[in-house]
């Protein structure tokens, strides 16, 4: 039987690329959604026609019982989380002077606490069989801020904090933590912005191109198996070259 | 109270052995859980979340610090209760 992944917002954009690249690689994955239940069914039907098992799990991260609830359904389900990956994030832009105490709340909520209540609720277990992948989806803002991205661009360096001290406390049980920090991804978060902005980004990356979900799959998908097992603590970009 | 305490020891003996992956008969009711057991500090954080569980108690981390044996912890237990 395939090892068991838990991909946090798993119904769409690089959430669902990342669920697809890991059931390809023999994984049984349970995606977490909280609201896109038809998103998430479909999801969960595109996993299983890879011949693997799969979950759709409503929830919001940012709730420590709906956390603690998901991941006694999938130990009920399957056994432990032997992968972990944070993704579930969300983003609300206002230049830093127009933003407000609420947002800034909820985007730590799901985007820092989210990452920091999944974590918590399978690592017990990975260090109980001293294997485990924690592999958290940053953003390379967070390495290099953002104009109107100061509550995401928060959020998404704390995951970098959070990744590295993690790293520290669990490699003793043989449990390595990541973080990828992707740039401009092609999706629906991204797809809102006017296409002057977008032409505005393409100038600044290297590669001339946005990045593909699958892209940042494949990354996760290589973090989450045993050959990358020497690699820690570390952040990993994948932004065609635009944060250098 | 004699009988109690010996059965709590034997409950934390059962406790050290699963957090610490050893036989019972490896743990003695003087062995200290560092120095004899090989605890580290991520072993001692399970050690004291099973404690709580086990026990129905809310453990500081300070307050443990000084506890070193399996009967220390039994100690410590017996004087959290009052």
């Amino acid at each position: 039987m395939g090892k068991i992944a838990f991909v946090t917002g798993g119904s769409r954009g690089i959430g669902k690329a990342i669920a697809i690249s890991l059931a390809k690689e023999g994984f049984r994955v349970a995606i977490n959604y909280r609201s896109k239940e038809k998103e998430a069914v479909a999801v969960k039907q595109e996993l299983e026609s890879f011949g693997q098992e799969a979950l759709a799990l409503q929830g919001n991260v940012a709730d420590s019982a709906d956390v603690a609830r998901m991941v006694s359904e999938i130990e009920g389900a399957w056994g432990p989380v032997d992968v972990l990956v944070n993704n579930a994030g969300i983003n609300k832009d206002n230049m830093f002077l127009r933003t407000k105490e609420e947002d800034v709340r909820n985007i730590l909520d799901v985007n820092l606490m989210g990452a920091f209540f999944c974590a918590q609720a399978v690592a017990k277990k990975m260090i109980k069989k001293r294997w485990g992948r924690i592999i958290n989806i940053s953003s390379v803002v967070g390495l290099t801020g953002n104009v109107g991205q100061m509550a995401y661009s928060a959020s998404k360096a704390a995951i970098f904090g959070m990744t590295k001290t993690l790293a520290k406390e669990l490699s003793a049980r043989n449990i390595t933590v990541n973080a990828i920090a992707p740039g401009f991804i092609e999706t629906e978060m991204t797809s809102g912005l006017s296409e002057s902005v977008q032409e505005a980004i393409l100038g600044q990356i290297p590669l001339k191109r946005f990045g593909q979900p699958e892209e940042v799959g494949a990354l996760v998908a290589y973090l989450a198996n045993e050959e990358s097992g020497y690699i820690t603590g570390q952040t990993i970009v994948i932004d065609g070259g635009m944060s250098l | 109270m004699l009988r109690r305490v010996s059965i709590m020891i034997e409950k934390v003996k059962e406790i050290l052995a699963e957090e610490l992956s050893l036989e019972l008969d490896e743990i003695n009711d003087d062995s200290d859980i560092r120095e004899d057991l090989g605890a580290d500090s991520l072993d001692m954080v399970q050690l004291v979340m099973s404690l709580e569980d086990e026990f129905d108690l809310e453990i500081e981390n300070e307050e443990i610090q000084s506890v070193t044996t399996v009967k220390g912890i039994v100690e410590f237990i017996n004087k959290k209760r009052g």
